[in-house]
């Protein structure tokens, strides 16, 4: 069988030089990817080869079959819905931003919207807990808020894989596992696959299924949470001592940080 | 929706009553006075001096109004929104310094003694050249840089204007009046094929930026997000780069340097209708092509026989009107926070 998302020696970067390279990797349907790894390790710049913006140096990407380079940036839309994490706010309403996610099922000369895209629209923003806000700026929102119309707005696009780049980064902790808990939900029962990067090491090995680790431009580590998230691990590609203890309720790993003074002094 | 759809037909409806209004107005005001309600009657009659007076001088130039009124401030909601910066408009880019630099070089050789056309179209290789240079300096590496764009075109603008300058420098006194007469800009346009071609390459543009609508407003989220939502950026900006350069070279070419309009107009009409492309361009062009009507009547009347040119008018009430309403919208949010 094909896998879902198969990604081939795939290596694109910028003209600076900095680059990510050899990576291979795929994925089955309804996975929940996580990746990780420092600050420069390539992970953005992973997605916007995935994504397309920016173009690949070698390798291709197979997504249910079809080689990405090949789909026009419609067909692209239609497949593939990316969350950044820096999401531009202009001044429109929610429902209008929403309604956005609807632009690649639009026809040439559709001048107003159809009522199916606005009741699609609609039914994502009462999921993300968004329809109250309709009306609102999105200049007026809070990080939290924005970031469940980003959401609203993708799934609008009905994407058979979702790209989240640090979507949790800015959110405190009630939003950072309400927006877990719901790409959680919808991993589950839409079948919706993920592919998510997330900065807390604890908080990827709690939700995601598979995760990959990079370092330098490169794949370090693939596998399931057990595997990748070990101390071993994150002192090599993070250079910084570490805890990794297993969570109580969930089984998976979570990594405690150990400050300096406490290394030098010992344990107490 | 449905609400939405009404809402923007009473905007459109509303501004075409504005547009007939203040054609009205330009054309029954002036030296002969003609009343709103003989004009249909001089018009049939097809004889005298009022009728010479509407059909060779008024009504030539409120068309001429309202095609380049509409045309710059066109230009201008479309080139905010490419550049996603509310200070660009169809000047920035160097495009009316390339113009008034072909027309400056036209008058000192003194081509407009041989054939008056030949300033416009002075005008409009000056224009053209501007586009083509900073289109292809800004292709670098990665494509087409947005930011890069701007940078050229404000620096070819000076370096078409000290050009110009050093022109003026070493030509007659006469020459530098026309040049200054020309730079402050003008409706007073006698050719009559010229303000037809204008008019009818006005209301293509608009039409053809229409095809473009649902771009510009995923262009709202910025290039990235407009690619992520099914859009060739890239291409788009191109191609609406080149059309709102030809439009504004023709402008320039037709009425001179007209400022103001295309920065001033599409923010104001933004603040009354929003930010959504498909009502913003129709508003934008009848819009801008109201305010030129109007500057123009005040230009021809305030010091009557004699006329002011009207980049004075459209710079004057534009800033004022612009800055009366963003005070206003700046007191209603603060009053928002109040409650």
């Amino acid at each position: 069988m094909l896998p879902f998302l198969d990604i081939q020696n795939l290596s694109c970067g910028y003209s600076s030089g900095f680059r990510v390279h050899d990576i291979n990797l795929s994925l089955t349907e309804g996975s929940f990817a996580g990746i990780i790894g420092p600050n420069g390790s390539g992970k953005t710049t992973l997605f916007r080869g995935i994504s397309g913006t920016l173009p690949l140096k070698e390798g291709r990407i197979l997504l249910e079959g079809n080689d990405l380079a090949e789909l026009s940036w419609k067909e692209k839309a239609q497949r593939l819905a990316i969350v950044s994490q820096f999401s531009e706010s202009a001044e429109l309403t929610v429902e209008e931003y929403v309604l956005m996610g609807r632009l690649p099922y639009r026809k040439q000369f559709q001048f107003f919207d159809k009522k199916e895209d606005v009741d699609i629209a609609h039914h994502y923003m009462h999921l993300t807990n968004t329809y109250r806000l309709r009306n609102k700026s999105m200049t007026e929102l809070s990080g939290g808020e924005r970031q469940m119309a980003n959401i609203a707005c993708a799934l609008s696009q009905h994407p058979r894989l979702l790209l989240l780049d640090e979507p949790t980064s800015h959110l405190d902790i009630t939003h950072q596992i309400r927006f877990m808990n719901l790409i959680q939900r919808l991993n589950e029962e839409m079948k919706l696959s993920v592919m998510m990067i997330v900065h807390d090491l604890s908080l990827a090995a709690e939700y995601c299924d598979f995760l990959l680790m990079m370092k330098n431009g490169t794949i370090f580590h693939k596998g399931e949470p057990e595997e990748v998230i070990t101390y071993k691990h994150i002192e090599s590609v993070y250079d910084t001592v570490v805890i990794v203890k297993t969570n109580p309720i969930s089984g998976k790993p979570v990594v405690f940080p150990v400050s300096e003074q406490r290394l030098r002094n010992g344990k107490k | 929706m449905v609400q939405k759809q009404w809402s923007w037909s009473i905007n459109v409806a509303l501004l075409l009553v504005g547009l007939l209004a203040a054609s009205m107005l330009s054309l029954g005001v002036g030296e002969i006075p003609i009343r709103i309600g003989d004009i249909p009657h001089i018009l049939s009659e097809k004889e005298g001096m009022e009728y010479s007076v509407l059909s060779y001088i008024r009504i030539p130039r409120t068309l001429l109004g309202l095609a380049i009124g509409g045309s710059l401030s066109l230009a201008g909601a479309i080139l905010q929104g490419v550049y996603r910066n509310p200070l660009v408009e169809p000047y920035t880019l160097g495009i009316s310094g390339g113009a008034s630099l072909g027309i400056t070089f036209a008058i000192v050789a003194g081509l407009h003694l041989i054939n008056i056309l030949f300033l416009p179209l002075a005008g409009f290789i000056g224009a053209f050249a501007t586009i083509f240079l900073v289109y292809t300096l800004s292709l670098g590496k990665g494509g087409l840089s947005v930011n890069r764009m701007l940078l050229i075109g404000v620096m070819i603008s000076f370096i078409a204007s000290s050009l110009m300058m050093f022109l003026m420098s070493i030509t007659t006194t006469d020459n530098i009046n026309g040049i200054v007469f020309w730079m402050m800009g003008s409706l007073n346009e006698s050719n009559s094929t010229m303000i037809n071609v204008m008019t009818i390459l006005s209301l293509v543009c608009l039409v053809i930026s229409y095809l473009f609508v649902m771009p510009l407003n995923a262009l709202r989220l910025g290039e990235e997000k407009a690619k992520h939502l099914g859009f060739n950026a890239n291409s788009v900006i191109r191609i609406l780069f080149i059309i709102t350069s030809l439009l504004t070279g023709a402008c320039i070419a037709v009425a001179g340097v007209i400022g103001f309009v295309g920065l001033v107009i599409p923010h104001i009409v933004r603040l009354w209708v929003g930010t959504d492309y498909r009502i913003l361009l129709i508003s934008s062009f009848l819009s801008g092509g109201i305010f030129l009507i109007l500057c123009d009547v005040m230009a021809r009347t305030i010091i009557s026989p004699n006329e002011l040119p009207i980049g004075v008018i459209t710079g004057i009430l534009g800033g004022v009107l612009f800055i009366v309403l963003l005070s206003n919208s700046r007191r209603k949010e603060l009053r928002q926070y109040d409650d």
